[in-house]
């Protein structure tokens, strides 16, 4: 039997949660050991090519194909962990979530300070993928098993909560490492 | 007549003064009862519910009910840390509580009784109400995103500072703290050095110009968790 499989993705995030699993320094040797990777910017698969053990997504769902990456993710992985605050509470990008989403757009397109549109047309081109009208956190899409707080979430939370999962071990984390910020 | 009151806090002898409440009575013991609109400079006020023991089984807010001869109070009990803990994820979901840029994240009360009852992330659906910011003062912030409504500065203005700068206005969810005559904050005479500007136990109301003065790691609830000073009395 091969080693499980773990797939990452960056929805609406800034990819500080995927730096925060590099930043587990040395040990994505262990790492590397335990699993193999799958879909994931890390290194650069796009589609799964397997069922996988473990999804982690950092970032909420800010437009369709967000949503349809998530749910993708749902049926290709038997646990599904949100890692960071966006993905779990919206984050920095659901500031919006307030402001309706057309003067959103009227703000960064055509009536901002600095903004130089000589169209004044806001960018619809069938390629960009279609805003949804607020941030959703991933919880509110889809099933999620496991949450790992933080902005981003320490990589000793990132690398307790794997191992633990791929040992068979309760995923307890310490109250130093449940963060929100 | 005894001037002492004996009375249990899970199957513990407490003693208490006439008069005193459950809280206060605990806090002496070194039993933390978790709290958020309760201050100990303020008179109660048992707004938030978070306080909530079982008193010979009722639910009582400790901060408001005084200590009674006999009486039987259910305080750390897994029955009562789920219920707190559903009270915090509530108040979590119901204002805008961004912890990544908010400047009172690691002393901030609301995330700290998060983190002590272990909640990861709230169990229910996030609200994200539209609520106004006051920045017009000098060097003091609203931001009602953050309020949760304790009255602590309310009380704090009236009772310790004398000015009665804060008033709640509305009902249901439009309850919201306002200023004197519904001016702006600037219009009043609130100053930075009031008590109420400090004993907010969230980031809704904030000194200008010292965010983020802290680093992480060594803020307030960064190692510990909140009510560890009271529990460190245990026995002293």
């Amino acid at each position: 039997m091969g080693k499980p499989k773990v797939a990452t993705t960056s929805l609406c995030g800034c990819f500080g949660c995927h730096m925060s699993l590099l930043d587990i320094d040395d040990r994505i040797l262990k790492l590397i050991e335990l699993v193999d990777f799958d879909k994931s910017p890390i290194d650069d698969i796009k589609e799964f090519s397997g069922r996988c053990a473990i999804g982690l997504v950092e970032g909420g769902c800010c437009n369709e194909e967000n949503v349809k990456v998530l749910q993708s993710f749902r049926k290709n992985c038997d646990i599904l962990i949100l890692v960071g605050e966006c993905a779990m509470t919206g984050g920095i990008p659901a500031m919006r979530n307030t402001i309706p989403l057309k003067e959103c757009l009227e703000e960064a397109y055509i009536n901002g300070p600095t903004v130089h549109n000589p169209s004044g047309k806001i960018p619809n081109d069938p390629e960009i993928p279609l805003l949804l009208n607020k941030v959703y956190p991933c919880q509110d899409v889809v099933k999620i098993d496991y949450y790992l707080p933080g902005c981003p979430p320490p990589a000793d939370t990132i690398w307790q909560a794997l191992v633990a999962l791929l040992t068979d071990e309760p995923v307890e984390l310490p109250y130093e490492l449940i963060k929100y910020d | 007549m005894s001037d002492k009151i004996t009375f249990m806090i899970d199957g513990v002898e407490v003693q208490a003064q006439p008069g005193q409440t459950i809280m206060v009575a605990a806090d002496a013991a070194g039993i933390y009862i978790p709290r958020l609109c309760a201050h100990k400079d303020l008179a109660p006020f048992g707004s938030c519910r978070v306080c909530t023991v079982l008193v010979n089984g009722r639910p009582q807010s400790a901060c408001t009910q005084p200590a009674a001869e006999g009486i039987m109070v259910e305080n750390n009990t897994k029955k009562m840390t789920k219920m707190r803990a559903n009270l915090i994820e509530m108040l979590l979901v119901e204002g805008n509580h961004y912890c990544p840029y908010c400047e009172k994240s690691g002393n901030c009360e609301l995330q700290a009784l998060a983190y002590r009852f272990g909640v990861m992330v709230p169990k229910y659906p996030f609200m994200f109400p539209n609520r106004d910011v006051d920045a017009s003062h000098p060097d003091i912030l609203i931001d009602r995103n953050r309020c949760v409504l304790c009255a602590r500065c309310v009380r704090a203005s009236r009772d310790l500072d004398g000015k009665n700068v804060f008033q709640f206005v509305g009902r249901g969810p439009e309850k919201r703290v306002e200023v004197n005559a519904n001016a702006r904050l600037a219009d009043t005479n609130a100053d930075v050095t009031d008590k109420a500007v400090d004993i907010c136990p969230v980031g809704a109301l904030l000194r200008k110009r010292v965010g983020f003065e802290v680093p992480i790691g060594k803020r307030l609830y960064d190692s510990k968790p909140i009510g560890s000073d009271i529990e460190a009395q245990k026995g002293a």
